[in-house]
């Protein structure tokens, strides 16, 4: 019997189950999928956005506000990296000054925080020398920011596990049965769980659990965006998050530096019917590098590492849809949540972990700490920090991916840590193991011999996202299993 | 701080000859460090015949041929350190390296040799649209988990690039039992060597689909197959012209980059065209006292090149350290007129002696050309060829004393002459 069942273990769920652990009560997090950060969390702009830009008057408003401030307290609790570097509103024509200048009221409204301002083509190309010939101003946004989607998502369930949450993975939950006693069975494909209240933070199937308990239907679609990622060689060319001014599609292109020290360019917003379809497409992709080239004029191709695709939670209203409806009673919405989904998790999680313990008169937890600590990263160390980290465990001193510098160290570490790393994705995510230049093509050998090594498994059945997508087919040899 | 006259970063085939190189030079306190277990480098896995024609007149594995390299750094008792990653360079040759058996280390060279070696382009710097499931493979991957693990990463192939390595795993894989069904290039010609293209793919009726290209990947988890689609002369995908091929297992053989992370470091220029150091004939760097040779200073056709080119990389090291590399005098640039890709080096002393070695890639296929070098205008080489193509490296030895006008010369131009049609 649980107090709280947690439905998708992306930002959003992540981060209500470490609010939850404040109190005393049973927690548990069921993720479909092999790993949590693994929709809209793993694949969007890692962006702390303003707020500049949400309609008014709107939870997307309140809420990424109110989380926007509290990014400093998540960084220095869970040792997330985030860099305020400011977020500009470019716009390509001075007729567009009305637009920049709604921007900027709307921010003010919404409540944004530090500077909002709009500053002419000298301050911009003082600031960003390498913009877009024809970008003539731009909205400054002093509390834009980017932050590691990865790492706080992975901090939140890492903090949440610390303090008592429980986290299953592989764990669908197929159906929603109100009980005679006003609790719930959530019967999912890993077996069946009572529990007294039920978070839906199922992203781009919360419309789904929703629609299962209560008659105010909520319809989500799939809004698809496509980026390219850049090599690290391409760091300093943005100081700031470049935006363009924004369409009814979104906020449009973006050319944003990431706090990895690569550079991000899209996304495209392209409404799809599939929620599974997270292809790239050649004119996607051809689209965001188009528009990007705006910002970034002759964009070095050659330097593109990756491209991907993420896929948005778009609600039909517009807003997110947050709460208990009013025919549920212990369901909790966190349905629609897109951008600025990312910004706002915190602050919805702070919020609706206080409406759910006065619910259900949950005790203050104690024992809480909030304090969670990054795996050390070697490549962040100095040289004192990197003798000092070998001396202590000698897997420092081998290097396995070689393009970003991460250890056997670090990667055993993100294996054994709670809600630990079981796939190859999970690694990467964790440690950026196989996310530099190569693209993981020299460490994938080495990973996948010690993602077998700690999980106890043949290297066959290792794989990149849990299912069926496993490396590799068979061994060559009998006796392959031996010398392998 | 440890001190040693030539560090060499890298084992594999450029590292052992440098090594080999400097000692038969005169050199005697060499370190060579190595990232991975053995040395031996990229060779440990290139199981397949065909090495060492050129240097040993005889067919050996990659193996066999780094064998008699090791065989050699052993008998000379040449010091090496195996699992040790070189993580830093700087200019004046602070290496700092990190080993389970050491920690870490700063060793101070009176010379440095950067044999770092190559990778794969992956799939991602191509853009190709599609789906991200598992099964896509650079060829070399693929290569070290069947020849070094014994395991098979797919039954169903397709390759993408018909570069060499593409082209060795065409014939590995369909040894191993599995069905290649295509070679994929997206260029009118391949940038394999010919032997490769008739013994690896004609010899086993895999068919080389030149002007092609991937242009969908599908497949949720893993590999499901890939759309195939010619191109035009734009190398765009010809609209109409799509075929599926169903398959698990794509490879990608589409280029080789130098892995230049650590001569940035030191402050080693990069030529664009190569992404290599920028050299001089002796192969030393922009930064006085490093030096390069191998697959980090340019991709090589064929290793006994690399070998040549680090054998004369250790001895030049090994003159630096004792003062007697000739004074690098005026740089003359080495240009690349029509038909030169990637030239090295890209300059040359005024003051050059002996024979100078000139390297480069064809940028396209060209019959009966002729390959002409001149300074400042002057031809001093013009040599009539059967058949040039990007695949294969066109190597010129020339005396100092053939290049005329080398003392006040402001630039060397190397050019191909196209016979007229």
């Amino acid at each position: 019997m649980y107090d709280v069942i947690i439905i998708g273990g992306g930002v959003v769920g992540c981060a209500i189950a470490r609010e939850l652990t404040r109190y005393k009560g049973k927690i548990l997090l069921l993720e479909k999928s092999n790993d949590i950060c693994n929709g809209q969390s793993k694949a969007n702009t890692a962006i702390i956005h303003g707020g500049y830009d949400c309609k008014p008057n709107t939870l997307k408003a309140k809420f990424n506000v109110l989380g926007n401030a509290m990014f400093d307290k998540i960084h220095e609790e869970l040792d997330v990296p985030i860099q305020w570097n400011t977020s500009l509103v470019v716009s390509f024509s001075m007729d567009d000054h009305p637009a920049l200048v709604k921007l900027l009221e709307q921010g003010k409204q919404n409540g944004c925080r530090g500077e909002l301002r709009i500053i002419d083509e000298k301050e911009l190309r003082e600031r960003e020398p390498n913009v877009g010939s024809t970008a003539c101003e731009a909205l400054l946004v002093g509390s834009g920011g980017i932050v590691c989607p990865y790492e706080m998502t992975t901090a939140f369930a890492e903090n949440a596990a610390m303090n008592g949450a429980e986290f299953l993975r592989n764990a669908e939950v197929e159906k929603l049965v109100k009980l005679e006693n006003g609790n719930w069975k959530v019967i999912s494909t890993i077996g069946s769980f009572e529990t007294r209240v039920v978070v839906n933070a199922a992203g781009i199937y919360s419309d789904v659990f929703n629609n299962m308990v209560s008659e105010h239907k909520v319809h989500i679609h799939a809004r698809r965006g496509e980026y390219y990622i850049l090599d690290k060689k391409y760091k300093d060319k943005f100081h700031a998050a470049m935006f363009q001014l924004p369409t009814k599609m979104g906020k449009g292109i973006l050319v944003a530096p990431t706090v990895d020290g690569t550079v991000l360019v899209g996304p495209t917003a392209e409404d799809i019917d599939d929620k599974e379809d997270k292809r790239t497409t050649a004119f996607g992709l051809a689209k965001s590098l188009r528009e990007a080239t705006r910002t970034w004029e002759n964009i070095p191709t050659r330097a593109f590492i990756t491209t991907f695709s993420g896929l948005r939670a778009t609600g039909d209203t517009g807003d997110f849809v947050l709460g208990e409806p009013d025919d549920a009673p212990g369901f909790f919405n966190c349905c629609a949540v897109e951008s600025p989904g990312l910004t706002s998790s915190p602050a919805i999680a702070d919020w609706m972990s206080k409406e759910i313990a006065a619910k259900l008169n949950l005790e203050k937890n104690p024992d809480f700490n909030p304090i969670r600590k990054a795996i050390p990263k070697f490549r962040e160390m100095t040289e004192e920090e990197r003798e000092a980290a070998i001396a202590e465990n000698p897997d420092f001193a081998r290097v396995v991916c070689r393009c970003e510098t991460v250890t056997e160290a670090e990667i055993r570490e993100a294996i054994r840590r709670p809600v630990g790393a079981l796939d190859v994705d999970g690694i990467k995510r964790r440690t950026r193991a196989g996310m530099g230049r190569c693209q993981a093509g020299f460490c994938t050998p080495r990973t996948v011999e010690i993602l077998a090594e700690e999980l106890g498994i043949s290297p066959l059945e290792v794989t990149k996202f849990g299912g069926n997508s496993k490396l590799l087919d068979s061994y060559l040899f009998e006796e392959g299993k031996d010398n392998a | 701080m440890r001190n040693v006259d030539i560090l060499i970063i890298g084992g594999g085939p450029a590292g052992l000859a440098a090594a080999v190189g400097a000692y038969e030079a005169g050199a005697r306190d060499i370190l060579i460090l190595d990232r991975e277990e053995r040395l031996g480098g990229i060779l440990k896995q290139c199981i397949h015949n065909g090495f060492g024609l050129h240097t040993f007149k005889e067919e050996l594995t990659g193996p066999e041929y780094a064998e008699r390299f090791i065989e050699k750094v052993l008998e000379y008792k040449i010091p090496y350190q195996c699992n040790s990653m070189v993580i830093n360079v700087t200019a004046d040759k602070v290496v700092t390296c990190v080993s389970k058996e050491f920690g870490l280390e700063n060793i101070k060279a009176n010379a440095v040799i950067l044999c770092m070696g190559c990778r794969e382009r992956p799939r991602g710097s191509l853009a190709t649209p599609g789906e991200r499931c598992t099964g896509i493979f650079t060829a070399g991957t693929a290569q070290k988990f069947t020849n070094l693990e014994g395991i098979m990463p797919g039954k169903e192939v397709v390759i993408l690039g018909s570069g060499d390595i593409g082209l060795i795993m065409a014939r590995r894989m369909t040894f191993l039992g599995a069905k290649v069904h295509a070679c994929v290039e997206l260029m009118p010609y391949s940038s394999g060597l010919k032997r490769n293209i008739v013994q690896c793919l004609d010899d086993y009726g895999i068919p080389l689909l030149l002007s092609h290209t991937v242009t969908d990947i599908h497949g949720k988890e893993r590999l499901e197959g890939v759309t195939v689609a010619e191109v035009g002369p734009d190398l765009k995908p010809i609209e109409g012209t799509e075929k599926y091929f169903p398959c698990d297992t794509l490879l990608l053989s589409v280029g080789l980059i130098p892995e230049n992370e650590l001569s940035e470091m030191a402050g080693v220029k990069i030529a664009p065209t190569t992404s290599g150091a920028v050299v001089d004939e002796q192969l030393q760097t922009s930064v006085p006292g490093i030096f390069s040779a191998g697959n980090v200073l340019h991709v090589h056709d064929l290793v006994d090149f690399v070998s040549e080119e680090a054998i004369k990389a250790g001895a030049n090291a090994w003159a630096y350290v004792q003062g007697k590399l000739p004074e690098p005098g005026r740089m003359v640039p080495v240009n690349m007129g029509f038909g030169v890709g990637g030239i090295v080096p890209q300059y040359v002393s005024d003051k050059a002696e002996g024979v100078i070695n000139f390297m480069f890639r064809p940028r396209n296929v060209y019959r009966g050309a002729r390959v002409i070098v001149e300074i400042d205008g002057n031809p001093v080489l013009n040599k009539k060829t059967l058949i040039l193509a990007p695949g294969e490296m066109v190597n010129l030895d020339i005396p100092v004393e053939k290049l005329v006008g080398l003392d006040k010369a402001e630039a060397i131009n190397v050019r191909i002459e196209v016979p007229e049609a």
